[in-house]
């Protein structure tokens, strides 16, 4: 046993014992925001890290939370046949935007902004179809709570928020697993070939449309089971703070500040980010809007300049440094020399 | 809604969206530069109009100063940001992967707007200049939404004159085309980017002169015109100006007949999508040429 291994393990009890500590309903209310979006923030690194830098995934994660309420509100379909029809449909559309750009090779800039159309496309849709969507005042699923029924596993509603904590925990972990997966997978050499050079890997027998494709897809199916999630826990969605281009932005920079490169970055993001929020809520006041945003907007130009792998990258980079010396004499050819 | 040629209020929409059109093209004309120039995407561009737009207005509604002085002002206040964000933030990572300069200026994009929302705060603020409108026969316009069109027509002719026929011009097209080989001829590659970036905040700054005669002023104002603006700047043709003019055109006719047919929502899907499908036909932009 090494110790990362160490302290994974009695990070994972922390966790799991966590709703037993006797903490407030509002402690417990920011551990489930924090593991939310860090199922969110994880399932955009999947594709981050590879340079696939998407500022589209508020599209998905608007099609997650809208597809299930919208489904449960008009058509009593419960959330737990709503949630695989969001993926469908949010893997579709991340298949028709994904192929066109990866065939044609847009790439960069473009496809930032490609993808921030996107995020915006929808946000606009679900405004435009007020009469069905609630347009920008939101929407609230149906509740099937009364005083006297606290579950409602059809409705996947739950009074209690430590229920939801441990819901929320299972589908993190899911995340986690898909991250390593994917970390440990053929897939990962092939996306890292790509994001050196793709002709280079294409001539290698990489198949580099289908592994950006499969990547995408992966990523923008967590997104949009994370904001269904989202949808269901905080019982009310809008187009802002589910789809847009402010959303897309979050998602991205919770990644970089958390590090997109290792597994528990993303959750770290999520961590720091809403730490912050809080800290300065609870600290300067309620009266005082904008300072989180402001401290939030420069830590992030000072992340990017000064630690691009972000603090967990950071960390973990300091600390094999420190476990494996220098090596001395013989240096190794890096890839892509 | 029936479609008729002859009818009055169909000509007002598309003329109502020509002169849209006129001010996206103004908008988009700094950030074409800029990204031309320096291969940069200032996603808090449309912020950096906003923080043009508060200083206008205070200037103005605050102190008394007279609008046209408060424009002078507004236009170096944020020349002067665009040169510093340059400076202090695009420049460090100028060597580092091309995404993390659009990522870091995302970063001052939530930097000034939560500084606008915390020092002004969420309020909605009116410059209060009205110059009438002007009446066609049925059809009634804005005149400073002509005037806005008017202007950003002598910009883009001023700004073409500017890169064509001075030497600053000319050297920065020179860097534009070839960034290796410039630095050879006794170009400093430093000095143009950052006189590039002061000149697109002088731009983003005039485009603040004339939003502030047309819209209330908030700190969200930005999300607004920033999506748009890198869409009609992209469609254009990596800086290519007269590209930019002519999608600014498109987009301004896509949301005000959108408008007029549906809902202005539908407008905007209408341009997003058509810019998409755009992006899969011309990657390089209506005016672009392949590279």
């Amino acid at each position: 046993m090494n110790v990362p291994m160490i302290l994974k393990g009695v990070g994972l009890l922390a966790v799991l014992i966590f709703p037993a500590l006797g903490f407030s309903d509002y402690v417990l209310h920011i551990a489930i925001s924090i593991l939310i979006w860090g199922f969110i923030y994880t399932g955009w690194s999947i594709m981050g890290r590879f340079g696939l830098v998407s500022l589209g995934h508020g599209a998905f994660m608007g099609i997650g939370a809208y597809v299930v309420t919208m489904l449960w509100n008009h058509a009593g379909i419960t959330p737990w046949i709503g949630i695989p029809v969001a993926v469908v449909v949010s893997g579709a559309v991340a298949i028709f935007i994904g192929f066109p750009c990866f065939r044609f090779r847009i790439t960069g800039h473009y496809f930032a902004l490609v993808t921030l159309a996107l995020s915006e496309v929808v946000r606009l849709l679900i405004v435009a179809l007020r009469d069905t969507t609630g347009g920008s005042l939101g929407v609230t699923p149906r509740s099937e709570l009364t005083p006297e029924v606290a579950v409602s596993f059809y409705a996947m509603q739950f009074a209690d928020k430590t229920v939801w904590f441990y819901l929320i925990v299972v589908i993190w972990l899911g995340g986690l697993l898909i991250w390593r997966a994917v970390d440990r997978s053929m897939l990962r050499y092939a996306m890292e070939a790509i994001s050196q050079e793709d002709d280079a890997a294409a001539s290698l027998g990489v198949h580099v449309t289908r592994a950006k494709l499969t990547v995408t897809v992966i990523s923008a199916a967590m997104t949009a089971v994370g904001g269904a999630v989202y949808g269901q826990y905080q019982l009310y969605i809008n187009p802002e703070t589910t789809s847009g281009i402010a959303i897309s932005l979050q998602i991205v920079f919770a990644v970089i500040a958390g590090g997109m490169f290792v597994q528990l970055g993303p959750t770290m993001g999520a961590v720091i980010t809403l730490l912050l929020t809080e800290t300065l809520r609870q600290t300067v006041g309620h009266d005082v809007y904008g300072l989180d945003v402001m401290v939030y907007g420069a830590m992030l130009v000072l992340f990017i300049i000064y630690m691009p792998r972000g603090v967990l990258g950071w960390i973990t980079e300091v600390w094999s440094r420190r476990q494996e010396p220098r090596p001395t004499g013989t240096v190794k050819p890096q890839p892509g020399e | 809604m029936e479609f008729s040629i002859t009818d009055p209020f169909l000509w007002e929409t598309v003329i109502q969206g020509l002169l849209f059109g006129g001010v996206l093209a103004l908008l988009s004309l700094g950030l074409n530069i800029i990204f031309g120039v320096i291969d940069v995407v200032w996603i808090c561009y449309a912020e950096l109009i906003m923080i043009g737009m508060y200083a206008i207005y205070f200037l103005y509604a605050d102190y008394g100063v007279p609008l046209p002085l408060a424009f002078i002002a507004g236009i170096l206040t944020v020349a002067l940001l665009g040169a510093a964000l340059h400076h202090f933030i695009i420049r460090p990572i100028l060597h580092t992967e091309p995404i993390n300069q659009l990522l870091v200026t995302g970063g001052v994009l939530f930097f000034l707007q939560g500084f606008a929302t915390l020092v002004f705060s969420v309020e909605f603020r009116n410059l209060g200049v009205s110059f009438g409108s002007f009446a066609a026969g049925d059809m009634f316009f804005p005149i400073s939404r002509m005037l806005a069109f008017a202007v950003s027509l002598v910009a883009v002719v001023v700004l073409w004159l500017f890169l064509k026929r001075t030497f600053l011009g000319t050297a920065i097209r020179a860097i534009s085309q070839d960034r290796e080989i410039m630095p050879l001829m006794g170009v400093s590659p430093q000095k143009i980017y950052l006189v590039t970036s002061a000149l697109g905040g002088g731009l983003a700054g005039l485009g603040a002169c004339l939003l502030v005669l047309l819209y209330d002023i908030h700190p969200a104002i930005g999300l607004t015109f920033g999506p748009i603006t890198f869409m009609v700047c992209v469609l254009g043709g990596l800086g290519n100006m007269i590209g930019g003019f002519i999608a600014a055109f498109i987009f301004a006719e896509f949301i005000a007949l959108g408008g007029f047919y549906a809902e202005v929502e539908w407008g905007y899907v209408m341009a997003f999508v058509f810019f998409i499908v755009m992006m899969f036909i011309r990657p390089q932009g209506i005016m672009g040429s392949k590279s």
